[in-house]
């Protein structure tokens, strides 16, 4: 009785010890690269998937970069920190590189708004506040103004309009007790 | 000879997978979306298929049964599986980084699809070699393959239908599935 409980110790043991050894092999040998270039750029770049920048996503966004093809300020919700990041990246001289285009961000229209909370979801980065049948509002400063909130409104109460530079960090407003 | 291929088309047609055993229906209608998802998935079930079926095989004839531990065969199956569906994970990852993020939740879930255990378990009860075991899972693989690149196709065609606003979505897909496995018990008797 208890030999046969040592040998199903032992047994299940090594069958374990062995899997994790081809596991431990098998990761060092097919490493995900993350040094490579294009993930280098990557990760600078903000993973809203907006398609701003004229691609459908942050990564081929990456890849047209290291390839050339895309200019490093056509990122605007990255904004100014993400252009100056990729700059130094990949080292393209200041001179030549324009600013990045105004600040944007989406208001929405309180007296048309119908709380349908459709455009919560829409919003990559969480800037839309508010709740079903409650009148939405957007939290400037978290907004990229990436208009992936306008299309999906039923009632077009959202427009995108020129804001302020975003402030880094969450800012509340003055007494909001938060 | 002529019995493993037997074995092959009895697993891909008149045995299969999803259609006839109705195992592994979760991958089979959450990724069948579109057409390249399911190849890539189904690709990778069936790699996991062939080698946690021989796994299993082996594992049963050469050290449970001899150390008179059947018993633990579920759970040394079990074992087996996961320890392949994460060797998949770390190549696929590495070789096909857009595979592996559209693959996302559904490549570590290959772990608890049924019909990978389902195939380890009937293949350490039905057969007797260990060549027949590696076919009995690649043909289960391939039957599988087979199956939701087919449905991801008919999907396809069935986003641009007019499908009766009742039906839209996930009923019309098992409707279509129902259909597909009446077609497939015409390839009953077939071996």
């Amino acid at each position: 009785m208890n030999d046969s409980v040592i040998t199903a110790a032992l047994v299940l043991g090594a069958i374990g010890i062995a899997l994790a050894l081809v596991l431990v092999a098998g990761r060092r040998r097919f490493a995900p690269d993350t040094n490579t270039p294009v993930e280098r750029v990557n990760q600078l770049l903000p993973q809203t998937q907006c398609g701003q920048c004229g691609y459908p996503g942050c990564r081929p966004f990456a890849e047209a970069l290291v390839a050339g093809e895309a200019n490093i300020n056509e990122c605007p919700p990255g904004g100014e920190p993400t252009r100056q990041a990729l700059q130094q990246l990949l080292g393209e001289p200041t001179a030549t590189v324009e600013p990045i285009s105004p600040w944007l961000v989406a208001v929405i229209d309180e007296d048309i708004c119908i709380g349908c909370a459709l455009c919560i979801p829409a919003c990559p980065v969480d800037a839309i506040v508010g709740a079903n049948k409650f009148t939405h509002t957007v939290v400037t400063n978290e907004c990229t103004g990436c208009e992936l909130c306008v299309p999906v409104c039923p009632v077009d109460c959202i427009a995108i309009e020129s804001g302020q530079p975003r402030q880094p960090g969450l800012v509340l407003p003055q007494g909001s007790g938060a | 000879m002529s019995e493993l291929i037997l074995i092959v088309i009895g697993t891909v047609l008149v045995n299969n997978l999803v259609l006839t055993r109705f195992l592994g229906l979760c991958p089979f209608f959450g990724s069948s979306s579109s057409i390249e998802a399911a190849f890539g998935m189904s690709m990778a079930t069936t790699f996991v298929l062939t080698i946690a079926s021989a796994a299993a095989w082996m594992l049963q004839t050469w050290v449970l049964e001899p150390l008179q531990i059947e018993y633990l065969s579920l759970i040394c199956f079990i074992l087996v599986i996961a320890a392949t569906v994460q060797f998949t994970e770390i190549f696929v990852r590495s070789a096909y980084p857009m595979l592996y993020r559209m693959l996302g939740i559904y490549l570590p879930l290959i772990t608890t699809n049924c019909a990978v255990l389902g195939v380890a378990l009937l293949v350490t009860r039905s057969e007797h070699s260990l060549l027949a075991a590696l076919l009995y899972g690649l043909g289960g693989g391939l039957g599988f393959s087979l199956v939701i690149v087919l449905f991801a196709g008919l999907r396809d065609r069935l986003e641009t239908a007019d499908v009766p606003a009742a039906f839209r979505g996930g009923a019309i897909a098992l409707i279509t599935a129902g259909f597909m496995a009446l077609g497939f018990m015409g390839f009953a008797g077939l071996v």
